[in-house]
């Protein structure tokens, strides 16, 4: 009897508006408009750019950041600000068929994983644990040395090394909703499997795979840099923020700042998405939040 | 106990029974022949052949598969396919190397997240612990090359205290050793300290909301002492779990590393065999970080035993 | 065992020489939100109390301000004293809590499945508290001493038990280890805040014994909440009922479970009498339900559940005592010697009588 009436004192104890309803927290605010910036520059650069983003031009040779050239130039003469720009692209495109092939793999998986029989489901999540045991760089470098290579190649590696991340948490969504009473409704009123996967299972794992969709975004992002920067990533010369580090390297003690600008970009997309998916998850699971 | 440990080593041995045939069938079905591959279009097919029968690619996939896995399992693993040199020594003397980073990278990322996490735990309201917090979040956006790429800048083109990069060997010249491993285990290290500082952080938080931590209180223990005798050791099991699992994403994290600082270990040796298309020794090197994530998973599964007693199973 | 009061002015803080625990005016607020109120109560040496009232009446934190434990954001103030203690519970330091924590006063809490470390050794655990307060000078003493503890509350081979981790032991188990850390340091004071709730019916009655038995071995009081009537007959010499954060009626068991005086108890004991039904078969029930904590109404905090409320109620009623130990705050009190009660909610008492 006693223990709602501890739950229900400290709850309501805690001040409504800081606990409860709590649509927005600074997390969600912040990590959506720094995305909604990412995404904006890729927009952008598809109508606009200040100059030619690939334009080698050896009279400009690395340009301090000025009114005409606002980060200036990096050795070839190109000029940093449109290859910034020109960069967001590369970073939202490999992220987004990454984890689109994440999830479209994924969370099937972790639902038939989580609705099969137990040690059907524990069988899959072994394999699915195997997947760990070769992150997303190294099955990039892999598929790189097989096939050589190129932005496809790291997409669909990344995505593959995000599988196990989806499937386990869906899996975990999935075995708490077949646990509920409508679910158990269902099958009593001979509701098939799929059914029931269709009907009750995904509308309530969508949170989950949204949350985790953000989060595996600022994954591929981080990986795809780092891809780039081995150059297995996406081949010159599209830009990309990953190889523009690269180059930068040899160049430290001339300028730096061409391993700033790349370098801020990376992190702060990448926090971006980061905060966007602890943002959404308090948002959509008030118990799973921050800890107030 | 018996019966888990058993366990736990069935299914050790079967993960890498199960890993070192994914990789090798990767391998093996890659498009083209590795002979050619290691040759060069421009060879003759005779030179092929020859190089296929030396290498005994012209035998069934089982028994190159089982050759493989005898070669890594007896330390031997053959010669490589473009520099005919033994593979052996070459990949010990790398792994070494990269062992010492990963190793040092994850000592330096214990020793800022533990306490780092506990205090931001204990701290969750106040502000020091929100401005840790974010300062966290910012840390794990941070790529580790990025991270060496810094360091760089400041600490040897702009301050020019240490070298931008290299490796010596710590019998050769044990300083130089250490001032060369200092700033890609901290690019390593950091980055890692970030995303373990928020796994402490949650762990504690957990843990400090358990009845039995009130218990310890109401026993006439400070917050504090409460916490360090009975929070922390059951905070450790989600921790834990997560440093496994960091362990590979340091390891592959060290691949990026090796690079920036130009460090011969592991990952550079994948690289340049990926450069090269050396494809056998890819796969061995593949097949050694995976066998280590495995292998420590496995080892993670004996300390929860450690831990835990409830996992132990039987009444004592 | 009594503890022997220190000299000094401080030493002298329950009113006679006889009181335990002197709660002065006690409130819990939590932002600006008032869950207790007001609440003021002495438990004299040895001497056994109940503190009963619905969910969300405040009896839980009265215990955890007591102890001095309650959680974050939530605020004591007021003052409560304790016998040989020279300062005031209510806003002292950690350092000077934790001396009195486990020694001076102890607590037995209601969820005995989390309540231990599922990682230490129960005899460890026992023997902790005694280290602590280094009331045993060294370990092995201490290890024998949660032995011989764990044998008093009813262990089955206790040597067995101090070695075994809290996740072999049944709940009613668990709960007799966190009874014997509880007593282990012969405290003043034994806080229980409902331990027997979590438990099979079963056990419950075994495990109340023990705790009746051991704070009488250790001539303890005991501070004991429960939603339970029945619980608190058994084990309790007076009861305080709780509502809504404030002291409602109190008296010794007796008089109060068969005289109630505040119209809440009435309907408290109407509620719980198995035996009446109204007219339609149901068993009687308070009308309403209990507010969230913080929003009970000005004045009578009982009046909008309360069939006799009238407009006075609208005001803050005075404590009416009736006795050493016993009164009550109701403007509409059920009449002295009006008989017994239970025939059921003030409602139908009140069809009954008209």
């Amino acid at each position: 009897m006693s223990a709602p009436e501890r739950e229900a004192t400290v709850a309501s104890a805690v001040p409504a508006g800081r606990r409860r309803r709590r649509p927005v927290t600074g997390s969600l605010l912040v990590g959506g408009l720094v995305v909604a910036i990412v995404i904006g520059m890729a927009l952008l650069s598809f109508v606009w750019t200040p100059h030619d983003p690939t334009l080698v031009d050896p009279s400009v040779r690395l340009r301090e950041p000025s009114p005409d050239y606002w980060f200036g130039t990096d050795k070839f003469g190109r000029d940093v600000f449109s290859q910034i720009l020109m960069g967001s692209r590369t970073t939202l495109f490999v992220g987004f068929v990454a984890v689109g092939v994440a999830a479209v793999v994924g969370v099937p998986l972790g639902i038939v994983a989580g609705m099969a029989p137990r040690w059907f489901g524990e069988l899959l999540m072994r394999g699915n644990d195997l997947l760990l045991a070769f992150p997303a760089l190294l099955l990039a470098i892999m598929f790189a040395a097989v096939y050589g290579a190129g932005t496809l190649v790291a997409m669909i590696a990344i995505g593959i090394a995000s599988i196990p991340h989806f499937a386990r948490l869906i899996r975990g969504g999935t075995l708490q909703v077949m646990e509920t009473e409508y679910v158990t409704a269902a099958r009593a009123a001979g509701r098939g499997p799929f059914a029931i996967a269709v009907r009750h299972v995904l509308p309530n794992v969508t949170s989950l795979v949204i949350v985790q969709a953000s989060v595996g975004f600022a994954i591929a992002v981080l990986a795809e840099a780092a891809l780039s920067f081995l150059g297995f990533g996406t081949p010159p010369p599209t830009p990309s923020w990953g190889r523009m580090l690269q180059e930068s390297q040899e160049l430290l003690s001339i300028a730096p700042r061409l391993a700033v600008f790349p370098g801020v970009a990376i992190a702060v997309a990448v926090l971006g998405f980061n905060l966007l998916g602890d943002g959404l998850r308090d948002r959509f699971d008030p118990k799973l939040e921050d800890r107030r | 106990m018996i019966v888990r440990l058993v366990q736990r080593i069935g299914i050790l041995l079967a993960s890498l029974a199960v890993s070192s045939v994914l990789v090798f069938a990767f391998m093996a079905v890659l498009p083209g022949d590795p002979a050619r591959v290691a040759l060069g279009t421009s060879a003759s097919d005779s030179a092929v052949a020859q190089l296929r029968e030396q290498f005994g690619l012209d035998r069934p996939l089982v028994a190159q598969y089982l050759h493989w896995i005898h070669g890594l399992l007896t330390f031997d693993p053959g010669n490589s396919y473009i520099s005919q040199a033994p593979i052996g020594p070459q990949l010990a003397d790398r792994l070494q190397v990269t062992l010492w980073l990963v190793g040092t990278g994850m000592v330096i990322a214990c020793v800022l997240a533990l306490p780092m996490g506990t205090l931001m735990a204990v701290r969750h309201r106040k502000p020091s612990g929100l401005v840790l917090s974010a300062l966290s979040q910012v840390g794990v956006a941070i790529p580790a090359f990025l991270a060496g790429i810094l360091l760089i800048t400041v600490f040897a083109v702009g301050l020019g205290w240490l070298p931008a990069n290299g490796w010596t060997p710590p019998v050769q010249d044990p300083v130089l050793f250490l001032k060369q491993l200092l700033m890609p285990a901290l690019s390593l290290g950091i980055v890692q300290a970030a995303v373990l500082t928020r796994y402490v952080r949650s762990a504690v938080l957990d843990v400090l909301r358990e009845d039995y931590l009130r218990t310890a209180r109401a026993k006439g223990l400070r917050p504090t002492r409460a916490l360090l005798r009975h929070g922390l050791r059951n905070a450790a099991v989600p921790v834990v779990t997560v440093l496994a699992l960091q362990l590979a994403t340091l390891l592959v994290g060290s691949v990026v590393i090796e690079r920036v600082f130009v460090i011969p270990g592991l990952g550079s040796l994948l690289l340049d065999s990926v450069a090269n298309r050396d494809l056998i020794v890819v796969q061995d090197v593949v097949m050694i970080i995976a066998m280590a994530v495995l292998l420590v998973n496995f080892l993670v599964d004996l300390v929860y035993l450690l831990i835990d007693p409830r996992l132990r199973g039987g009444a004592s | 065992m009594t503890p022997v009061p220190e000299t000094g002015p401080a030493a002298a803080a329950p009113g006679s020489p006889d009181d335990v625990l002197a709660v002065r005016n006690l409130g819990v607020t939590v932002g600006g939100r008032k869950l207790v109120e007001d609440v003021d109560f002495t438990i004299r040496a040895g001497e056994r109390v109940g503190l009963i009232g619905e969910s969300g009446s405040g009896k839980s934190l009265t215990a955890l301000s007591v102890m001095g434990l309650l959680p974050e954001g939530l605020r004591a103030s007021g003052s409560v004293r304790l016998a040989g203690v020279g300062h005031d519970l209510v806003g002292a330091d950690e350092a000077r809590m934790s001396r009195v924590r486990g020694k001076e006063i102890a607590m037995v809490f209601q969820e005995p499945m989390t309540a231990l470390n599922p990682t230490m050794r129960v005899g460890r655990q026992i023997a902790e508290v005694l280290l602590i307060h280094r009331t045993r000078p060294d370990r092995a003493s201490a290890r024998a001493a949660a032995v011989e503890l764990l044998a008093q509350v009813g262990l089955p081979d206790p040597a067995a038990a101090a070695q075994a981790y809290p996740h072999q032991f049944s709940g009613g188990q668990r709960q007799r280890v966190v009874l014997a850390i509880a007593l282990a340091n012969d405290p003043a004071l034994l806080v229980c805040d409902e331990p027997t709730t979590a438990l099979d019916v079963t056990v419950q009655a075994r495990v109340l014994d023990l705790i009746v038995r051991g704070v009488q071995d250790r001539r303890s009081a005991m501070l004991f909440i429960t939603h339970d009537l029945a619980v608190v007959a058994t084990a309790c010499e007076r009861v305080m009922v709780m509502y809504g954060g404030r002291l409602v009626e109190s008296g010794p068991v007796r008089e109060v479970f068969t005289r109630p005086r505040h119209r809440y108890t009435q309907g408290l004991i109407g509620a719980s009498d198995l035996t009446v039904v109204d007219d339609r078969g149901r068993l009687a029930t308070i009308p309403g339900s209990v507010p969230a904590a913080g929003r009970f109404p000005a004045g009578c905090v009982f009046r909008n559940r309360c069939a006799q409320a009238t407009d006075v109620c609208a005001t803050r009623p005075e404590w009416v005592p009736t006795g050493p130990d016993s009164g009550y705050a109701c403007f509409h009190p059920v009449p002295a010697g009006s008989g017994a009660p239970g025939t059921g909610s003030p409602t139908n008492q009140e069809a009954g009588r008209g």
